[in-house]
């Protein structure tokens, strides 16, 4: 044996693993025109499926006419509830405990609601289908306000549930109410903020919007009638999940189901439910024999499949009159529309909104969310974020900036003498969390200096004097945001959907020759695992990243997960990965000693191979290893060298951040422009810092976003205001503003590498950040809580309110 | 419906086929050339992702009846590439600069970037970021994007440089 001239360095650097900025390799397919979406499918004899959809939020069903619609040249078949009833499957399951029409069964509960399902030979001969669909409906009354769904003599909008008192989640207390989720003490709160010092007391209302990936949801549902197996393509973010829920409601065995989800043009949380549209490609494809492709128009996809946010969080704050907050009182009106179809963990119905405790050391706190049917579109999906962390850290971040003008205090130093100090950690939070590791002062302290923030103040003051002085029309607003998010989900003792456990999983399987493949329970929409998850394998195993392929979503092949949101690829399959890593490295250790006829613990792994100790010179490489485990036989030493590993993560991860922003606003036009934006994250261990500083960018564009201009909203007739990308905001890279990106690293102490996630820190932490800006900038006129989105028209009104318009 | 037989160049090869006067050109490079390249985000012609260039300029294709592009030359993404199969100057800077993540715009993103570049080929950064401005991305937050695109220019000029 030779040793080769590099250093361990060198040959350390030659395995692209963790902590190197590894250029994607999806991109070069990617790149030209080569992805492969679920749109790019086309099978022989494929059919399109389209949907008749609902002209009124709130209306009875009198009649379908699907005869001139048969007519059309080109349409096969029109589906309506009547034809699934005997399937059993014009209603169909929610990933939370409700249940949902598939196709309109009597009645319609909101714009947009998909009626009757038209097939065709192409998508031109299925819209003229559509069009020739007649459908009488009888309006009724409609309600959009989840207050007024609330009202005694409020119109019945579920008359399936009439007399059911108990829900998934407990009691029901109107025929509008879904359930009652309560954490914390609410004595104990309660006496707290009676003898407090000082109480502020704010409605905080994060409006309705959407993930709106820029690829809308689909598939394509085929049945081979020969075989007996259905296999179905689609923008799944959890195929494996999907084939379960798709066996149960179909009756179809499970093995006979192939999900796969191909390349997805980003998800956000849209691509997690189950929507009416794969339900019914797949009997379209069972009745016409052929296979059957739906994809969503934009207007379907902004007015149908999947809402985030909707929560009208009442929170009251106590504090001593030094500024050390001593309870947090929250109570949350959620809108969850016409079917409760959020995808939340089961024990979570309004997710991990118990979070809303933040980054600070609250001793007590409670928390009541109510969830109220209205006639809008179903969904409440964690869009970019771990199940209603946006809405917790919106409504913590927006009560401290309440707290600091009751206090007459600076908001940065109201959150420093809060944080929950570094060696407070593992912390238990009030309201049932125990956050893992953090070190929030340090972060805070950063973040501060890195942007001048004593001098931005000066600043801002002297631009208020000049605007009193009647010389500039401009303010300065300061956003500050400190947020800690919990991502993960999660350990199975605690978390599931639809009773699976929400653990996840890698396979690898090393080749003769010292290459591998991986798979994995999750699935990318952009986020790059099949660069990453090979840093991490290349890291653990030395094997270069180059050498490894990475695969995901295809039900077939890869091993049961529970796919991609919430941030948890990293921290569950990431940690799965390394696991299974693992196991090939201890496998190849004994492999190693038996090779150098040592003991197995007489060698030590060293970058890409296993040395004698204290002989480095004698090594055997893991592609000497792996060529080894093939051809040799080996006593006690099964053949071959792949591992499997099921990840339960033992607690989520709790990433945080530090992200300043500051804005220059025109009084008198309501315009903004973001002066700079700075993002500190702090996501644990850093596997790819340049896939991490792009999801850092991505995500604080989508928060930008909300908070500036995008809202789903409907008229009082439950019309549907923004269901075109005229009208729902969505940045162009002139609106977009410059980040400049930062990171401190605090390791995951119960993850295998210490990764904590990352792709969902920045919108949960933006948001609030940009909306705290706009705040900032009119807090010396008095102002306290204004709603998002921020639009021109709103600041504008903000300004006109506050009497600056002269 | 009766159908138009339409012919035009894509990519520097004659191509043809048969379509609806009301069919779009995204739906008939899709569907009927099996050109995927060029995505659809919104046909609302607000996204950008289907964007292609038709005689010289950059089009939104779901705004354009494949009628309407008979005789037209006709260039989309996978026409950027290099002879010899490599990545374009456009290809590789987004690869280099992570200008991308899902890859949905991407298409359409760096086939307006190259007819951006053609018309301007020293853009500064606010001329890339409004000349772009038709195109939508969720992911990158647009920053790696202008900076792909700001390194494909620089690197474009200084070929024509030492070619001069």
């Amino acid at each position: 044996m030779k040793d080769e001239v590099q250093s361990p360095e060198e040959r350390s650097a030659g395995l692209k693993g963790m902590g190197c900025s590894r250029k994607r390799v999806e991109d070069v397919r990617f790149t030209q025109g080569k992805g492969n979406y679920v749109d790019d499918i086309k099978l022989d004899g494929m059919l399109t499926g389209d949907f008749v959809r609902s002209p009124y939020a709130h209306a009875r069903i009198k009649s379908i006419d699907t005869e001139a619609a048969l007519a059309v040249p080109g349409v096969l078949a029109v589906l309506t509830a009547k034809d699934l009833e005997p399937l059993g499957l014009h209603w169909m399951p929610t990933l939370a405990g409700d249940k949902q029409m598939v196709l309109a069964d009597g009645k319609v509960l909101f714009q947009g609601q998909e009626v009757a399902y038209v097939v065709a030979t192409d998508r031109y001969a299925a819209a003229d289908g559509v069009a020739a669909v007649e459908v009488d409906y009888e309006d009724l009354p409609v309600v959009t306000d989840p207050f007024k769904a609330m009202d005694p003599d409020a119109p019945v909008l579920r008359e399936d549930l009439a007399g059911q008192t108990e829900g998934a989640h407990g009691p029901r207390r109107h025929h509008n109410h879904i359930f009652t989720w309560e954490q914390g003490d609410r004595a104990a709160t309660e006496a707290v903020l009676a003898e407090a010092d000082v109480v502020a007391e704010e409605m905080v209302y994060y409006h309705r919007t959407h993930p709106m990936p820029l690829e809308t949801c689909g598939c394509v549902a085929s049945m081979d009638k020969v075989t007996g197996k259905l296999t179905l393509w689609g923008t799944f973010q959890a195929p494996h999940a999907v084939r379960t829920v798709a066996s149960l409601i179909s009756g179809i065995a499970e093995h006979n189901i192939r999900v796969i989800s191909p390349d997805i043009g980003g998800g956000f949380g849209n691509k997690v439910g189950v929507y009416p549209g794969y339900v019914c490609s797949i009997v379209a494809s069972i009745v016409t024999g052929k296979p059957v492709k739906w994809v969503e128009s934009r207007m379907d996809n902004l007015m149908s499949t999947a809402f985030a946010r909707d929560y009208w969080m009442q929170g009251k704050i106590a504090a001593t009159k030094e500024g050390k907050i001593t309870g947090l009182w929250c109570h949350t009106t959620a809108d969850h529309g016409g079917f409760d179809a959020c995808a939340d963990p089961t024990k979570f119905p309004a997710g991990f909104m118990n979070i809303c405790t933040g980054s600070y050391d609250i001793p007590v706190a409670y928390l009541a969310v109510d969830g109220v049917y209205t006639n809008k579109a179903p969904g409440g999906v964690a869009y970019r974020c771990s199940f209603r962390v946006t809405e917790a850290a919106y409504f913590i971040e927006r009560m401290i900036e309440v707290l600091a003008i009751k206090l007459n205090m600076d908001a940065a130093e109201l959150r420093r003498i809060n944080f929950i100090r570094k060696d407070q950690f593992p912390y238990q939070s009030a309201l049932g969390w125990e956050y893992d590791s953090g070190d929030y002062h340090t972060a805070w302290e950063k973040a501060l200096n890195a942007v001048g923030y004593d001098a931005l103040r000066r600043e801002q003051a002297a631009r208020l004097e000049a605007f009193k002085r009647g010389e500039t029309r401009k303010l300065i607003g300061i956003g500050l945001t400190h947020f800690t998010e919990i991502v993960g989900a999660g350990p199975v003792k605690n978390c599931d959907i639809l009773g699976l456990g929400m653990f996840d999983s890698c396979e690898i399987r090393i080749h003769p020759t010292g290459s591998a493949i991986a798979r994995l329970g999750t699935i990318s929409q952009g986020q790059g695992h099949a660069t990453t998850f090979a840093q991490i394998i290349a890291s653990e195993i030395g094997i270069p990243a180059d050498d490894i392929t990475l695969e995901e979503g295809d039900t077939d092949t890869a091993p049961y997960g529970l796919g991609t949101y919430g941030s948890r690829s990293t921290p569950v399959a990431g940690a799965a990965t390394a696991m299974a890593a693992r196991k090939i490295r201890a496998k190849a250790q004994m492999i190693a000693a038996y090779l150098l006829e040592v003991h197995d613990d007489d060698v030590e792994f060293d970058v890409d191979r296993f040395v004698v100790k204290g002989a480095p010179e004698r090594f055997k490489t893991m592609k000497e290893i792996a060529f080894a485990s093939y051809n040799q036989a080996i006593p006690g030493v099964e053949p071959g060298l792949e591992a499997v590993s099921y990840y339960d993560p033992p607690n989520m991860t709790y990433p945080f951040g530090a992200y300043i922003c500051v804005m220059e606003i025109d009084v008198d036009t309501g315009e903004h422009e973001v002066r700079s934006f700075y993002a500190l994250d702090d996501c644990g261990t850093r596997i790819n810092p340049m896939i991490i500083e792009g999801q850092v960018h991505g995500g604080a564009t989508e928060g930008y976003a909300i908070a500036m201009g995008q809202e789903i909203a409907y008229d009082d007739m439950g019309n549907h205001k923004t269901a075109t990308l005229m009208d729902f905001f969505v940045p162009t890279a002139w609106e977009t503003p410059h980040y400049t990106t930062d990171f401190t690293v605090t390791p995951s102490p119960h993850h295998p590498i210490g990764a904590k996630g990352v792709g969902e820190s920045p919108n949960v932490g933006s948001v609030p950040c940009f909306s705290n800006a706009v705040h900032d900038a009119f807090r010396p006129f008095g102002l306290v809580q204004s709603h998002m989105p921020h639009d021109h028209w709103r600041i504008w009104k903000i300004a006109e309110d506050l009497g600056l318009h002269g | 419906m009766s159908k138009m037989h339409i012919k035009f160049t894509l990519n520097g090869q004659e191509v043809e086929g048969l379509a609806e006067p009301r069919m779009l050109l995204i739906h008939f490079l899709r569907e009927t050339l099996k050109v995927t390249g060029p995505h659809i985000g919104c046909e609302t012609s607000h996204c950008g992702a289907c964007t292609v260039d038709v005689d010289g300029k950059s089009v939104k294709s779901c705004t354009l009846f494949a009628c309407q592009a008979d005789g037209a030359e006709i260039t989309t993404v996978e026409g950027l590439v290099n002879s010899d199969g490599t990545l374009g100057v456009l290809q590789e800077m987004f690869r280099e600069h992570h200008g991308l993540q899902c890859g949905f715009c991407t298409p359409g993103m760096i086939t307006r970037a190259h007819r951006l570049l053609q018309e301007n080929p020293t853009p500064t950064e606010e001329e890339v970021r409004f000349g772009i401005s038709g195109n939508l991305c969720r992911c990158t937050g647009y920053q790696n994007i202008v900076k792909a695109i700001l390194a494909a220019a620089g690197q474009l000029n200084s070929h024509k440089e030492a070619a001069e």
